[in-house]
């Protein structure tokens, strides 16, 4: 029988939960890494128990886990990220320029068709690839080397690229996203990158057009539909019929249209999740009611999904990388909290669980559809 | 032999339990001892220095015998209780955060 194994990065160690196809009993496996901030755990698409985790703390820096058996057991590959020639800088909060400097990895996509390829999302933001299974990395400098890259700026989490698509028919397409930069595309495998902002609105910027500048938290797409992409940014719920070349938003009536992470259902490309919070200032749910919010209309009609939620009290945020979906039929949809609960939805969004209630603080979570 | 104490997380990240043991001929140093350190154990590299620059992490300081050698000069001989591996060279994390 099929299954979902789901691979859940904290604050404080990593989980794996894992289930059959049912997903009615999970089997809890960690915390991995104990102590350790685990911004993300992903597998390849390629072969599951290939399996690759961002490790690291103030102390003691970056640390890459890879695992070869579905997460039994794992073994520390490359954690030097060094940027390509030198490094030069980008603007600092106060305007002036700052260099370059490695912080974390946010985010780890492996390719979708080799096991030993996989792209890392970093802060400050560049993008990095290794085609050695994480034993060395090599920045992809063209994105950074944008004649924009001075103007990026870090939004109030770092400046990190923390969102990587793949075009699942076309390797050498790639979709970026970096806060507060924007949204940026390949189409050569990585050499040249450029921005993908046309549409966005974001308020306080005085020239509404600006190529960079932009806060988009999550880009999420169906693989089925690769040139439409759903965005949720600073403030919007955003879509692209073209791959990025243009936006229009799509938050409709959505109670709040900021929030974190975006989320498209595995089989029906025009069924999107978001979970909206209240506010720039206050991420926390609208009313202390955790309520995710799905379209079936690819966006602008959506409707509130509580069953099973919180409707009172309730003020978790959920943070970008913290929302997945399964290939099951019917499809699962899972998030984690920063109240360290795990949500779980095996019909779409129509009721939910929580697998666990009392984990660290939710940074990632992945869910992988086991043969 | 250089006796080295690492802090826990490092500990669990080489996959030991006590000290590890290092061999770094006359005359220790910090660099000396931190270089024989990542050759053995070759996961440290970037958790206690980072990489390239070979500077000490922010919040990483070394002790010995009592005393604090963290701002020591890298090229400056440990005391001869560290060099003779009576006392242990200890790499710790510092109080911060949660």
């Amino acid at each position: 029988m099929s299954g979902v194994r789901l691979l859940v990065g904290t604050r404080k160690g990593a989980f794996v939960l894992t289930s059959d196809g049912t997903r009615d009993d999970w089997n809890v496996q960690g915390p991995l890494f104990a102590g350790w901030e685990i911004y993300h755990v992903n597998g390849s698409p390629a072969d599951p128990d290939r399996l690759y985790a961002s490790q690291s703390t103030g102390w003691h820096g970056q640390v890459v886990q890879r695992s070869d058996d579905g997460g039994d057991t794992w073994e520390p590959v490359g954690n030097e990220f060094a940027y390509d020639g030198v490094p030069g800088t980008h603007q600092w909060y106060d305007g002036t320029q700052h260099p370059w400097e490695f912080a974390r990895v946010w985010h780890l996509e492996p390719s979708r068709t080799d096991p030993d390829t996989v792209f890392a999302g970093v802060e400050d933001a560049a993008i990095f690839r290794s085609v050695d299974a994480g034993r060395t990395w090599q920045e992809l400098s063209g994105l950074r080397a944008h004649e924009t890259g001075d103007q990026w700026q870090p939004g109030a989490g770092g400046l990190c690229l923390h969102t990587i698509l793949i075009h699942p028919d076309d390797p050498q397409r790639m979709f970026v996203a970096i806060s507060a930069a924007g949204a940026f595309r390949t189409d050569d495998g990585g050499e040249t990158w450029r921005p993908i902002n046309r549409g966005l609105r974001s308020g306080e910027l005085p020239d509404e057009d600006r190529e960079v500048g932009h806060c988009v938290h999550r880009i999420a797409m169906n693989p089925s539909r690769p040139d439409v992409l759903f965005m949720q940014k600073h403030w919007d719920v955003m879509r692209s019929d073209d791959g990025g070349e243009s936006w229009h938003e799509v938050s409709g009536n959505l109670p709040s249209d900021f929030g974190f992470p975006i989320a498209v259902h595995a089989h029906e490309p025009d069924t999107v999740y978001v979970v909206p919070i209240k506010s720039d200032t206050e991420h926390v749910p609208p009313d202390g009611k955790l309520r995710v919010y799905r379209s079936r209309t690819g966006g602008n009609e959506w409707e509130p999904l509580t069953a099973g939620l919180p409707q009172s009290h309730c003020y978790v945020n959920i943070l970008r990388d913290a929302m997945a979906v399964d290939g099951l039929d019917p499809g699962g949809v899972y998030f984690g909290t920063t109240g360290g609960q795990i949500y779980a939805s095996p019909d779409g969004g129509d009721t939910w669980t929580a697998i666990v209630r009392d984990l660290p603080a939710v940074l990632s979570v992945e869910a992988q559809t086991l043969p | 032999m250089i006796r080295v104490v690492l802090p826990q997380h490092l500990r669990t990240l080489v996959g030991v339990d006590g000290p590890v043991s290092v061999d770094v001929g006359e005359r220790p140093t910090q660099r000396t001892v931190l270089d024989a350190l990542e050759a053995s154990y070759p996961v440290l590299r970037g958790t206690i220095r980072d990489h390239g620059t070979a500077k000490r992490r922010d919040f990483i300081r070394f002790f010995a015998c009592g005393r604090d050698l963290t701002l020591e000069p890298a090229d400056a001989p440990l005391p001869d209780e560290v060099a003779s591996g009576a006392e242990p060279f200890r790499v710790v994390g510092a109080m911060a955060g949660g």
